[in-house]
């Protein structure tokens, strides 16, 4: 009964959602507030039908209700309650419901935050809104309906892949998810601004909430995925450059990108075509994502089952609405007034030059992604394109930006000053030289390419830290002074310098680990050892352990160095007897920000007895590269909460324009 | 600078065009490099026979694991058949096989062929989850009509090394 009303209240969302786009559309053309009200209201009522679908898919999870087939195919009555909640997002299904729920959530936060929007404005946002919703729920209801019943129910499910069952990738999804569809609202708003022609400070003042709350998802999202590959998967990476964290990627760095160009078209009112554009491709390509994730066009080592004929559905759903979006910039673009001049050396140019790079640097990992669809279709030839190409390719440019990156804050506006820039950057050289210089002569083996690694990673957050210093005019007024200056500094200001010491910390971890990474395998009976790096890992024993889903072998394995215990690790390879899978559990040991990572394999028949393959990395300052983005995602958030983006100051500034 | 051109916005697009230029050319130059030479090509046992991929040259071998073929030496280091209808691959592999890894499944192993013709793995991949199945296999075995669907288990017969 449950799964039935859930069923009903999706096609009431479907139903709502056209009629807040109807509403919505005619209200702008009407120039009526009492059909944009009505209009804001279906938005909130689609959301509302969304969340029920949400929630009674979740009961059926929940209560391992297998008349329902998307619980059938996807859960086990003997799974773990987080794992049956978070089956619901689980399958392919499932998370589309998630996508719809957070797109109509965002709708409706968009037609109840707006009220400092303009009238217009804001009626085309919610429309544009609407309209995306129509078309997101009808692919849901009527090619991918998670609340279909089946006529023979089955005693038990199939469960849901053992390698999702995991925390990190129960909330994995809906903070990816979050990030993704809060890009819709910044389409919207970019829509909205091409149709009513205005492209200004205020508009980028809006836009800027959203991107900043999507990218900052977005970024814990990748995250917390880039953490569940590292230590589920137990293949000792983090990023393999595959085609599905590359679609998470891509929207990734096009919203870094958005974010700063909206700050030139904030601040000079510079950008403005290209401020929406960036705010079109954002969302075009989490859709982008959406389906290459889906349909399984590219072999991807995370791919989930995947469905051809959804595939075409989703292919069709992008071409149509980033076609129209990107037509109406077509068409529009070209009227927009242009902004303030600014010299070749200023913030602006820093900024656009931070644009370029990203965009270059999107293209090239687009290029990279698509390159076996476009090969096949030109020759026939089956390729793959993998980390060497994106080794080569993106991370030059990536250093680039990063080399860069510091002086950028300290421009000013419109016309700036190379030569004080440089002076208030030495002192951050002289110790990203020193830390370089230092790196290359203590860490063996000594290796140039990781030592210049380091030295851009401290670069980056001497800089960051300079630039603060320079804000609060430290050693140049008395202390009191810098500190009661550095209390009052905008939140805007915390969280920009956050996000670039975030950034300077995931270098370095992610050099460290990719530099001097060390690592060991060989077949040990119980008492066996071997060695890795500075460590010494011997395998003490072994028992089975009983899960609630799953038997397992537990290895206790003791870590020592020079003799003395470390610590102690238990490695574990599962079998879940439902779906007849096995995976390891990655047994992780902390030395500072290093790991030292096991990975127990399967058994085998040696001479004397079994044996067992044992794995071990030594991973240098690896938690630096989960560390980092958490950081740089903390840097948005607290940006999001400064006063000046409050959504209700954009209703003050219009007031007093008024 | 008077060579400059006098207005403002003509300045502004000279520098914009300045700044991207390099970039582009950097972006451009590298993807190309990139794609000529880190690209890594796909070939079932027949293909491979057929194409001849230099020893030593990085590639991806796909097809079924043959059944039974399937050598586990206590050092660790793993030997199984790569095969499709027409032609088999001896691989050998020094690590843990993935957890899907299944004799008579798809599997994709990375990595080059030796000069003695035998394929050295540095990764090998099997399916996510038990209803993937590697596209490339799918489409190579399809196209020599050898297709049981998914989770059947072909009763194989590559040809006797």
């Amino acid at each position: 009964m449950i799964a039935e009303i859930g069923a009903f209240a999706l096609m009431m969302a479907l139903a709502l959602s056209v009629v807040q786009t109807a509403l919505s559309a005619a209200a702008r053309i009407r120039r009526s507030s009492v059909l944009a009200g009505a209009g804001e209201g279906a938005a909130l009522g689609a959301f509302l039908g969304v969340a029920v679908a949400f929630a009674a898919l979740m009961h059926a999870f929940v209560t391992s209700d297998f008349s329902v087939a998307n619980v059938a195919a996807n859960s086990h009555s003997e799974k773990p309650l987080l794992y049956r909640v978070a089956g619901t997002w689980g399958s392919h299904e499932g998370s589309m419901l998630l996508w719809c729920l957070a797109l109509t959530g965002f709708g409706a936060a968009a037609a109840g935050l707006g009220r400092g929007l303009p009238r217009g404005l804001r009626a085309v946002t919610v429309a544009t809104q609407g309209m995306l919703g129509v078309v997101f729920l009808a692919y849901t209801v009527f090619a991918s309906n998670p609340l279909v019943r089946l006529a023979q129910p089955p005693v038990e499910g199939r469960s849901l892949n053992p390698l999702l069952q995991d925390p990190a990738l129960a909330f994995h999804p809906p903070a990816l998810y979050a990030g993704y569809v809060g890009m819709s609202v910044v389409f919207s708003l970019a829509v909205a601004a091409l149709v009513e022609g205005r492209v200004d400070a205020a508009w980028a003042r809006w836009v800027r909430p959203w991107a900043l709350a999507a990218w900052s998802a977005l970024t814990l999202g990748i995250t917390l995925g880039a953490f569940w590959a590292y230590y589920e998967l137990g293949w000792g990476g983090w990023w393999f450059w595959d085609p599905v964290e590359n679609a998470s990627f891509m929207p990734w760095l096009i919203a870094t990108a958005l974010l700063h160009s909206a700050v030139v078209t904030e601040k000079r009112g510079a950008l403005p075509g290209w401020t929406v554009f960036l705010a079109l491709a954002a969302f075009t390509f989490s859709m982008l994502g959406a389906f290459l994730v889906r349909s399984g066009v590219l072999t991807s080592v995370h791919a989930f089952a995947v469905d051809p004929t959804r595939g075409v559905l989703l292919l069709i759903i992008l071409g149509v609405t980033a076609g129209l979006g990107f037509a109406l910039f077509a068409w529009r673009a070209p009227s927009l007034q242009q902004g303030g001049v600014f010299a070749p050396i200023s913030r602006e140019s820093a900024l656009v030059l931070n644009n370029i790079l990203l965009a270059a640097a999107t293209a090239t990992v687009l290029l990279g992604t698509l390159f076996p669809l476009i090969r096949e279709a030109a020759d026939g030839e089956a390729i793959s394109v993998g980390p060497p190409y994106f080794n080569l390719t993106f991370t030059p440019l990536m250093a680039a930006l990063l080399i860069l990156l510091p002086a950028g804050p300290l421009l000013a506006w419109k016309r700036g000053d190379a030569r004080g820039v440089l002076q208030r950057l030495w002192a951050a050289a002289l110790i990203a030289v020193g830390a370089g210089l230092a790196t290359l002569a203590l860490v063996s083996p000594h290796k140039a390419l990781g030592a210049a690694g380091v030295m851009l990673g401290v670069w980056l957050i001497a800089g960051a830290l300079a630039e603060i210093l320079e804000r609060v005019r430290a050693f140049r007024v008395p202390a009191a002074e810098s500190w009661r200056r550095l209390w009052g500094l905008p939140r805007g200001a915390w969280g920009m310098t956050l996000a670039h010491l975030g950034l300077g910390v995931f270098v370095l971890g992610a050099v460290f680990e990719t530099t001097w990474k060390v690592e060991a395998a060989e077949a040990l009976p119980v008492g066996g050892s071997l060695d890795v790096g500075a460590y010494h890992v011997a395998l003490d024993s072994i028992r089975p352990v009983e899960g609630p889903n799953y038997e397992a072998e537990r290895a206790g394995v003791t870590v020592t160095r020079k003799g003395e215990v470390v610590c102690r690790a238990e490695p574990e390879r599962r079998l879940y007897t439902a779906g007849g899978q096995t995976t390891s559990e990655v047994g992780l040991c902390y030395r500072g920000s290093s790991h030292i990572y096991l990975v127990l394999g399967e058994r085998r028949e040696g001479a004397q007895g079994p044996i067992w393959l044992v794995r071990a990395y030594w991973n240098p300052w690896a938690t630096l590269i989960f560390l980092g983005p958490v950081i740089m995602a903390l840097g948005g958030l607290i940006s999001l909460s400064d006063r000046r983006l409050r959504l209700g100051v954009g209703k003050a500034a219009r007031e007093t324009e008024a | 600078m008077s060579w400059l051109p006098k207005s403002p916005k003509a300045r502004r697009r000279l520098t914009l065009i300045a700044a991207i230029a390099p970039v582009l050319a950097l972006a451009v130059g590298l993807t190309l490099w990139g794609l000529s030479d880190s690209i890594s090509f796909f070939y079932t046992p027949s293909q491979a026979a057929e194409a001849k991929p230099a020893p030593g040259r990085s590639i991806q071998l796909g097809g079924l694991v043959e059944a039974g073929s399937v050598v586990k030496h206590p050092d660790g280091r793993v030997e199984f058949t790569v095969a499709d209808q027409l032609a088999s691959d001896r691989v050998v592999f020094q690590g843990d096989l993935p957890d899907l890894f299944r004799e008579g499944q798809g599997v994709v192993a990375i990595g080059a062929f030796r000069k003695d013709g035998v394929f050295e793995a540095k990764r090998v991949l099997a399916k996510h989850d038990e209803r993937y199945m590697p596209r490339e296999v799918e489409k190579a075995l399809k196209e020599q009509g050898e297709w049981y669907g998914d989770g059947q288990r072909p009763e194989h017969k590559g040809p006797a090394r």
